[in-house]
């Protein structure tokens, strides 16, 4: 992809809907699954993470685009890398000072945001095609759309699992167990899965064959 | 515009059907388990009859809203999905709270049923799946509301406190030797496991009710004798690391899940070689699990492992579709 050309890019509604519904990277694109499922046992560290990769996918979008003159594009995805890397080392640190006690929890995920396939395949697909401002709303489309999908997935399943919701308690007792184990939140956001799905039915867009999953 | 009449009438197979349909099968397999609840009724009391009806009343909900969302005649009374509430209810500790088993076999009938496009289509042992959602969902009540088993004093039998002998099975032999209780005076183990007078699950404790069904399934041929002997065989060949192999044999689901879990159709290999891998491998991994797993019973997860590699099996022990040698090609 050595032609860089600045395309006309679409407007900034169609890209948040895209990172929000369209192309949410928990619930379409299935991305980040591990750390998505691993760290939403609570909405709190669900909510950190999000966060994380909300902010370090908007900068990492932003300086690939603005660094477009300069990448060679035979080694992008190293030099996507390091720049993904100098942001997630500022939000680890960030992070790390100011919310130690969730830090704790979730940091080691905060480290590996720089593995994360939806910011480097944003910079890629996107970022390096267009300018700086909508390199920002599409990052900021997708980052919110992971940060959604954490928020939702960790509401539903610290209610199911442990009966509250941000550390209040709802009710005294762990309605479902299960939830809370790695394998309830693959099901969490199966159906959540599946709930996105079935909104496109009701707008009457027919589910791509990629979301069907298997095809019985 | 009209369409016009056809000449020709088209169908897939099945063209010739026998006088027996999956409803009157899986009524039969409920029959034949019949049995080893009245056992469970006499040995443990009247709450057995509750735990089975809440398990039957949880799957068969699940299974006919997911009808009704689909938009299709509700399939409860085909008889599967009481089976899959039965056989649910087998697996369960007879003293577990009530609501439980119905949260267990809705939970189970959802994701390994329903989800999956109804019967048919399922990837794993639906019952199976509903006791590894419980034993995920409840692991305390699930490992810990045995009763002693009181024989023909319905109503009246008492919280066993303490492990059961399969779960000490790991512990050694004075452990087991503990853990046995309420059996009658006199009577030698193995004959009381082989009975059914012993701590354990709802519809495994008796050997002898659970092969006096499974001998009803295959006088009527609705069984063969593949499966379920290649699981024992199975389970026989990792006895030796057993501290107890007498008991080891003859406790815990083993012949609950042999006779009755493995042999599912929709779940197990079509071809011999593939249903004598598939059950050797429950048998050897419901083995490991016990003697060095972290849980006490494997014959649940073990047939869940296998049920994963069925499509393999039936892929890799595919019968050769060569025609006849002297057809013409």
């Amino acid at each position: 992809m050595s032609t860089a050309t600045t395309r006309t890019s679409p407007p900034i509604g169609t890209l948040l809907m895209r990172g929000l519904f369209d192309e949410n990277p928990v619930f379409r694109l299935a991305l980040s699954l591990c750390p998505a499922v691993a760290v939403t046992t609570t909405v709190k560290n669900g909510v950190m993470l999000g966060v994380a990769v909300f902010v370090v996918q908007v900068l990492s979008s932003v300086s690939a685009s603005l660094l477009r003159p300069v990448i060679i594009p035979k080694i992008r995805v190293p030099l996507f890398v390091i720049i993904i890397a100098i942001w997630v080392s500022v939000m680890d640190m960030v992070l790390a000072a100011f919310y130690p006690d969730i830090y704790a929890e979730v940091g080691l995920y905060v480290k590996l945001i720089v593995a994360f396939a939806i910011i480097i395949s944003r910079m890629e697909l996107f970022a390096m095609k267009h300018p700086p401002m909508p390199a920002f709303w599409d990052g900021f489309g997708m980052g919110l759309g992971f940060l959604v999908a954490m928020i939702l997935t960790g509401a539903l399943r610290e209610l199911l699992g442990s009966g509250s919701v941000f550390g209040i308690q709802i009710v005294d007792f762990n309605p479902l167990l299960l939830v809370i184990l790695p394998a309830g939140g693959f099901f969490t956001i199966g159906l959540i899965m599946a709930l996105f799905n079935w909104v496109d039915v009701k707008r009457g867009i027919a589910v791509k064959d990629d979301y069907k999953g298997c095809h019985g | 515009m009209s369409m016009p009449e056809p000449h020709l009438y088209l169908s897939t197979g099945p063209h010739i059907r026998r006088g027996r349909t999956t409803a009157d099968i899986m009524w039969l397999v409920n029959l034949s388990l019949a049995p080893a609840l009245l056992w469970a009724v006499l040995v443990f009391g009247w709450p057995v009859l509750g735990i089975t009806l809440s398990a039957i009343a949880g799957c068969a909900l699940a299974e006919h809203l997911a009808c009704k969302v689909r938009g299709t005649d509700s399939t409860v009374y085909d008889g599967s999905v009481v089976c899959t509430g039965l056989l649910l209810a087998y697996t369960l500790p007879p003293g577990i709270p009530l609501w439980m088993p119905f949260v267990g076999g809705a939970l189970g009938v959802f994701f390994a049923k329903t989800v999956f496009g109804g019967l048919g289509y399922n990837i794993f042992n639906v019952a199976l799946v509903g006791r590894a959602i419980m034993m995920a969902t409840f692991p305390v009540e699930m490992t810990t509301t045995w009763l002693t088993p009181g024989f023909g004093q319905i109503g009246g039998v008492d919280a066993l406190s303490g492990a059961t002998p399969l779960v000490s099975l790991t512990g050694g032999p004075e452990a087991v030797e503990a853990a046995i209780v309420g059996l009658p005076e006199g009577m030698s183990e193995g004959l009381a496991f082989l009975l059914g007078l012993r701590p354990g699950s709802v519809g495994e404790v008796s050997v002898l009710m659970i092969v006096a069904g499974a001998g009803f399934l295959l006088w009527q041929k609705i069984i063969k004798l593949t499966i379920p002997l290649s699981v024992l065989g199975g389970a026989l060949l990792m006895s030796p690391w057993s501290p107890d192999p007498v008991l080891y044999m003859l406790s815990g689901g083993l012949w609950l899940g042999a006779f009755f879990m493995a042999t599912d159709y929709v779940t197990s290999p079509s071809t011999l070689k593939g249903q004598i891998v598939f059950g050797v491998g429950i048998g050897l991994l419901t083995g490991m699990i016990r003697n060095w797993g972290g849980y006490p019973e494997g014959i649940c997860y073990a047939i869940l492992l296998m049920n994963t590699m069925t499509p393999a099996l039936e892929e890799w022990f595919r019968p050769p579709r060569t025609a006849p040698k002297g057809t013409p090609s």
